[in-house]
């Protein structure tokens, strides 16, 4: 929870090359900083006074992470007014992301968005004009967090989170119903087995937490929706990016149902493209779901390539999709330059300045729509950083969720009762859940009455 | 025609198990009290089954001891049969339960208030509520036109506002067990804004005893020696009086309902009432599970002067002929004779997110709602309440701050916060599995966590809390004793180790390291400890339960510390959070809704995300700094 216990996180943008600076802050920032540093001179840093800095190494249970100086901060001279460690290293996001991990592994946790600056302002340290800002900020970091997380929701190792969480919800839910229900005929609990059911749950979450480490999940890149009107020629320009039939291509309005998923490489630039359904108002109930996932994807992505057919004037569909994405880093893509150009190109950079002209079946234009995505993020920001926030925080909440479950595991080889067991799923439950947005109790009590046939 | 009535301090409207509760602690606190029932003979009625206790109800009716209530020293009065359940499962579960003799319980009960000085006992149906200018409640009314002048009011009407009984096609304005409904309180609380709604909830039939074949079922006893609900109430010469039994449906009963389904209001759809996922009917457990091929029945004795038994786990709302049908199709069953019929009964409550967590209406003062008038369902979650709502309306009487219980006090203060924090959309029924601190809030320490407050607050007698400092001095002692003696190594405790499947030791061990362990306990050592006091079994059960889980226990304190940093942070009532922009839309509309009283509380509000809860901070933090700057 918020405001106590020691926090971090990386306070530099994560931009290859620079230098990288990891922040932590709280009651253990330096005893925890003090397990990952090797100073180079004689004193260990929890020997430090405040405001000094040592050379060293960094490293975590694998070996040497990086050189690095750390500076230490001492309450209430720092700028949370708690205590302060900064570790400067060499800036490439995989060194940093593992020296983060390595904090989080000692027992810091991600900090929330603008949580250090909160602290700040929470210990006397800013005035009022400042605090206000810092709600701006929180609030709209916060905003982009959620977007993030929103984004995240679609991955494949969040489903899976979700796959494992469930099971777990299932075990509480047994071990509840059958605590809560003594007497009502159900299948028994006993210690031999729940703990292979525990087990197995465990499992899953170390697979999940090896994916992370194993820089799956890290994959760079730009969350790109290609959105337009139907039949404008979304799903051939994903083809012409991946390269390979993916998206379903007729002329029936209304083909693409769903998101459709696809990384494609643009020279340095990596794209995590997603062709969604066409956007206009349907009767049609499926189809209807595809357009609310792909104004919802239009939201939490990082780029939007919008598509117009430039062979007809601009529809009602067309100036609406204009309307909501004024602002957003945007490419107009104007599609059909093999046929006669009948859109009113003008209006439509009027709203969108970043617009190119292509014809997507005979891949011509390519070239400068390359170039024109390479302007928008240049421009606009992209934020890698805030991604790699969701991302640490999701392996936060696994790996806590996996040390519950190795106590609870213990417990039922030790021979523990039952009661002992169920406080570790829950503790296990807690941070999965928090990932879905539900309470521990809430689910496990809804577990309960829909798989139990309880009550009298 | 009207006249004025005599001037009470507080008026509770409703003598169930909530409106008992409520009278008494009130009463006992020493401010002017009137207690209203539709009829003095359904004073603490039990119109479901005739017990007290169960899974989390065995916790709150110790909670409700521990803190001077009554129903834990009634249920000790008049029980027949006495179980601990869960007993293998571990201390966090232990739940007591007992079978009670419903007319000796209504009688006990009626005694108490009629008895008890400050209270006095009505027989009237309350129609009205009226408030004064600054809306505060001013009097209520009865149907015969007397107007009592209440400085508050305590709503617990149970199942009686508009109460509705459904058998089969049969539909009838109705109370429980055929009681006289309260028809026309409903009307003036809409007319205050108070937001009702319907709930539903069923009794299964009660049947002869003198027509069952009891060869056929199988027998249940209770279990000696018996531990009491009353902290104060001796164990010696308790005694279980009566058996109980256990029948089970099978594929011909399930066939019987399903064919008569559609004459069940419940599916037909003549309900509106939301039932409760707890309590499902049969026919609702027939449908929803299909391949289970039978159900249990418990049969109970309704008391030691009746022939009434009561049939667990049958609630219907099916017509009379189907039930008698569907309760022949039972092993031991044939000849059965219904006494009672099983119905469904429906009636009006309150949205929970309307009252503060001292059960006060947040809209109108010195208005107070409790028990099933509030959302839930059971005796003794309504009896919480009832002392709840009690003792805050007699604080507020006499000008003393509120007092709110948080969920890491107790069962009772949990079950107040899920009712004013998430609301409940089926009727609310308490489980271990809805605390998140199961191993601390356990049944066995009620009085340790709550005593105290029951003293201070006035409805533990000096005596009383004297003997509990005696026996929490006692434990202290005995648990220094046990982490500082060491039993040294020997052949037959190497023997006995070896013999509970724990690994022998090779030297001397400290006693708690030994008891420790899952396999041994606090009595197994008797022999390996010369040096050991006599001490009752609640206080060597106490150090015992302490060792063994103190790991586990310490996982939940250290949680129960962090909610309370959060708990400490208040939120002003008056904050517009509307006009907090940095709150989501949702977060917003939420908070304004349930009007948090803590940062604590406003974590737990669903919709409600972290960003939000930083932004709150930093909020109050401003908040603070402005108004430092203005009187400064």
């Amino acid at each position: 929870m918020p405001e106590h216990g020691t926090i971090a996180a990386i306070s530099t943008p994560l931009a290859p090359g620079a230098i990288g600076m990891i922040r932590l802050s709280g009651p253990d920032a330096i005893a925890i900083a003090d397990r990952l540093f090797l100073p180079a001179g004689p004193h260990p840093l929890r020997e430090l006074p405040g405001y000094r800095g040592a050379f060293g190494h960094v490293r975590d249970g694998e070996g040497t992470i990086d050189e690095a100086v750390v500076f230490v901060y001492r309450a209430p001279k720092s700028y949370t007014g708690e205590d302060v460690v900064e570790i400067c290293c060499h800036g490439g996001p995989f060194l940093l992301q593992r020296t983060l991990r390595a904090c989080f592994a000692q027992g810091a946790a991600p900090a929330e968005p603008g949580e250090f600056t909160k602290r700040a302002v929470l210990h006397g340290k800013m005035d009022l004009t400042q605090a206000e800002a810092v709600m701006e900020l929180i609030s709209a970091q916060g905003r982009e967090s959620h977007r993030l997380a929103l984004a995240a929701k679609e991955g494949a190792t969040f489903q899976r989170i979700q796959q494992v969480t469930q099971e777990l919800v299932a075990i509480a839910g047994h071990l509840a119903a059958w605590t809560d229900y003594p007497e009502e005929d159900m299948e028994e609990l006993s210690p031999q087995t729940l703990l292979p059911r525990v087990q197995e749950v465990r499992r899953a979450l170390q697979e999940i937490l090896r994916a992370y480490d194993n820089g799956q999940i890290y994959r760079q890149g730009v969350t790109t929706a290609i959105v337009g009107r139907p039949n404008v020629g979304k799903s051939t320009l994903m083809n012409l990016f991946s390269g390979r039939e993916r998206s379903i291509v007729t002329d029936i309005p209304g083909t693409t149902r769903d998101v459709v998923e696809e990384s494609v490489r643009l020279g340095d630039l990596v794209l995590h493209l997603a062709d969604t359904a066409g956007i206009r108002e349907t009767a049609d109930l499926v189809e209807a779901m595809g357009v609310d996932r792909a104004l919802e994807r239009m939201e939490s992505c990082q780029l939007v390539l919008a598509l117009f057919d430039g062979s007809q004037p601009l529809g009602p569909e067309d100036e609406r999709l204009l309307d909501r994405l004024q602002g957003r880093p945007c490419v107009a893509v104007i599609n059909k330059s093999d046929l006669p150009s009948q859109a009113d190109e003008g209006k439509i950079s009027q709203k969108i300045p970043n617009m190119v002209t292509i014809s997507a079946l005979n891949q011509e234009g390519m070239g400068e729509l390359e170039a024109a995505i390479r302007r928008v993020l240049e421009v606009e920001q992209v934020d890698p950083q805030a991604a790699v926030l969701v991302n640490e925080r999701q392996r936060a909440c696994v790996q806590r969720g996996e040390l519950a479950l190795a106590q609870g595991e213990e417990a039922l080889a030790a021979g523990m009762t039952l009661d002992a067991v169920g406080v570790c799923l829950d503790e296990a439950l807690e941070p999965l859940l928090e990932l879905l947005g539900q309470r521990a109790t809430d689910a496990v009590v809804q577990e309960v009455f829909s798989h139990f046939c309880v009550g009298k | 025609m009207e006249y004025l009535a005599q001037a009470y301090d507080v008026a509770v409207v409703g003598a169930g198990h909530a409106g008992i509760e409520a009278a008494l602690a009130a009463a006992r606190l020493g401010v002017r009290t009137v207690l209203f029932t539709i009829s003095l003979d359904s004073i603490g009625n039990m119109p479901c089954n005739p017990s007290i206790g169960g899974t989390a109800k065995g916790h709150l009716v110790r909670e409700i001891d521990a803190l001077g209530g009554e129903m834990g020293r009634a249920a000790d009065a008049v029980f027949l049969q006495s179980r601990m359940l869960n007993r293998g499962k571990g201390p966090a579960v232990h739940s007591l339960r007992v079978q009670a003799d419903r007319a000796q319980y209504h009688l006990y009960m009626k005694e108490q208030v009629e008895n008890q000085e400050n209270l006095d006992v009505k027989q009237a149906e309350i129609v009205d509520l009226r408030l004064d200018g600054q809306g505060r409640v001013q009097s209520v009314v009865t149907s015969l036109g007397a107007v009592y002048p209440v400085k508050a009011a305590i709503l617990a009407t149970g199942t009686y506002l508009r109460g509705k009984i459904f058998v089969g096609e049969s539909v009838q304005e109705s109370g429980p067990d055929g009681a006289h409904p309260a028809k026309a309180l409903s009307a003036a609380l809409e007319r205050l804004g108070v937001p009702l709604r319907r709930f539903k909830t069923g009794t299964p039939a009660r049947v002869s005893r003198r027509s069952l074949d009891f060869s056929k079922l199988e027998r249940q006893d209770g279990e000696e020696p018996i531990t009491p609900f009353s902290f104060e109430t001796d164990p010696t010469g308790l005694k279980n009086q009566v058996s109980c039994y256990i029948a089970y449906t099978n594929g011909r009963t399930h066939q019987v309902i399903r064919e008569n389904l559609h004459r069940s209001p419940l599916f037909g759809g003549a309900i509106e009432g939301v039932g409760p996922r707890y309590c499902p009917s049969i026919e609702d457990k027939v449908v929803r599970f299909p391949d289970k091929p039978r159900h249990q029945i418990f049969v109970e004795p309704m008391g030691l002067y009746t022939q009434e038994m009561y049939l667990s786990g049958m609630s219907s709302s099916l017509p009379e002929e189907v039930q008698l049908a569907l309760y022949r199709t039972i092993d031991g069953f044939e000849h059965l004779e219904i006494m009672r019929n099983a119905y469904a009964i429906e009636y009006d409550c309150v949205d929970p997110l309307a009252l503060r967590a001292t059960l006060e209406f947040k809209e109108i003062p010195g208005l107070y709602g409790a028990g099933q008038f509030n959302g839930t369902s059971g005796y003794e979650e309504a009896a919480a309440q009832g002392l709840l709502a009690g003792i805050n309306a007699a604080r507020q009487v006499r000008g003393q701050e509120p007092v709110v219980l948080e969920r890491s006090s107790s069962y009772l203060g949990t079950l107040v916060d899920d009712l004013v924090t998430k609301g409940c959309s089926d009727p609310y029924r308490m489980m271990t599995s809805r605390s998140e601190y199961r191993l601390v809030l356990r049944q066995d320490n009620a009085d340790a966590r709550l005593t105290p407050l029951g003293y201070e607050i006035g409805l533990i007698s000096q005596e009383r809390y004297d003997r509990f400092l005696q026996k929490q001095a006692e434990i202290d002692r005995e648990l220094r004793r046990v982490q500082s003696t060491t039993i040294p190594v020997s052949e037959t405790l190497n023997a006995l180790l070896v013999s509970r499947g724990t690994s022998p030791v090779a030297a001397g061990l400290k006693m708690a390291d030994l008891i420790r362990r899952p396999q041994i306990s606090y009595g197994d050592l008797a022999p390996f400890d010369p040096g050991r006091p006599a001490l009752s079994a609640a206080v060597t059960e106490e150090v015992e339960i302490q060792i063994k889980y103190e790991g586990y226990i310490k996982k939940q304190l250290a949680q129960v510390s962090l909610m309370h940093r959060l708990e400490a942070r208040a939120l002003p009532e008056e904050l517009d959070y509307r006009a907090i922009d940095g709150l989501r839309l949702e977060a917003r509309e939420k908070l304004e809704q349930v009007r948090p009283r803590n940062i604590g509380q406003a974590s737990r509000v669903s919709g409600v995300s972290p960003a939000d809860i930083n932004v709150l901070l930093i909020y109050l933090e401003q908040r603070g700094q402005h108004q430092g700057k203005e009187q400064g």
